[in-house]
């Protein structure tokens, strides 16, 4: 590795500043980045398990419907379902985890106070597969919200686990053994310059005195 | 804090059931009509958007866009033909770039 700077007292004082600072830098990010991975974890496992909860009631459901659509004619399902009862209100905010905007909602059901009456028909012309597909869907609804916060926050998560940890390996990999050489090199260029002021001095030492004989 | 709504994005038949539950459907055929609802959404006040996995998988790179800023977010869900494991696989490659190594999938057999 070429070291290109000026062997100087000055550069080195400044060199072990700096150097200070990166070793420092380096345990802070590295303390970060053990910390995010950490949440990250708990966030990665959190998702799965709503991902499979999701997954395997919203199949479920989508098989509801398939029936349904099979049992009655497709525009008495779209007139079934044409004035929702029901409303979702959504609020979201931001949270932070180590300092990283994530969102966070805030949800529920308007207009009907009745768990069990949600469907937007009369029982009379529908078919009873529809009034179970459209329950697990409903059932699926919290799980699908928490899983969009959850699965945006590993996201975010992810990206800066990847940003911090290409950090420190630069500050690791790089930056320290680059400053650490450099302020070897000085040094050693310093101390050869003693030394050689030394024989000089001994040298000057010896001719001065021989001419005094 | 501003109100929001859901919006689904899907063929029609996997998302009308949606509609029940009071959240804006946008039914789409193909992955370009999915991709002018996405935009149109993501413009509008849809803090959480679900899009069919089917439709998702042609439009990744449109998906992938939002996937920085905290708002929308952008899911994919199952669709009548069940899930392809696109989702899963998405936690997985989240995961490995984060980590730089499958550490969590590869460990599930003895954990």
């Amino acid at each position: 590795m070429e070291i290109r700077v000026s062997p100087t007292r000055m550069q080195l004082l400044q060199l072990k500043k700096s150097h200070a600072m990166a070793v420092r830098g380096h345990k802070l990010l590295k303390d970060k980045l053990d910390e995010l991975m950490k949440q990250f974890l708990e966030l990665v496992k959190r998702d799965r398990e709503l991902r499979e909860e999701v997954d395997e009631k919203l199949s479920e459901a989508f098989r509801g419907f398939l029936i349904a659509r099979g049992a009655m004619s497709s525009s008495a399902v779209d007139a079934a379902l044409m004035y929702p009862k029901e409303q979702i209100s959504l609020k979201a905010s931001r949270r932070h985890i180590m300092n990283i905007e994530v969102p966070e909602f805030e949800w529920s059901f308007e207009g009907q106070e009745d768990r069990t009456n949600i469907y937007p028909y009369g029982f009379a012309y529908t078919s009873p597969e529809l009034d179970t597909a459209i329950r697990l869907l409903s059932e699926a609804m919290p799980s699908l919200v928490e899983l969009a916060e959850v699965e945006k926050s590993v996201e975010l998560l992810a990206g800066e686990i990847e940003k911090t940890r290409r950090r420190v390996n630069a500050l690791e990999h790089v930056v320290i053994p680059q400053q650490e050489a450099s302020i070897k090199y000085i040094t050693m260029k310093l101390d050869e310059a003693e030394r050689a002021n030394i024989t000089r001095l001994m040298k000057v030492k010896e001719i001065v005195g021989e001419r005094s004989v | 804090m501003r109100m929001h709504k859901i919006a689904v994005i899907g063929d029609e038949d996997s998302i009308l059931g949606f509609r029940a539950l009071g959240v804006s459907v946008f039914p789409a055929k193909n992955g370009k009509e999915a991709e002018e609802a996405l935009r149109a959404a993501a413009r509008r006040d849809y803090a959480v958007i679900y899009i069919t996995e089917t439709h998702a998988s042609e439009i990744i790179d449109v998906i992938t866009e939002y996937s920085q800023a905290p708002l929308p977010v952008v899911l994919t869900i199952p669709d009548t033909r069940g899930g392809q494991g696109a989702a899963m696989e998405k936690i997985r490659r989240t995961v490995e770039k984060a980590l730089g190594a499958d550490i969590l999938f590869g460990r599930e057999g003895n954990a």
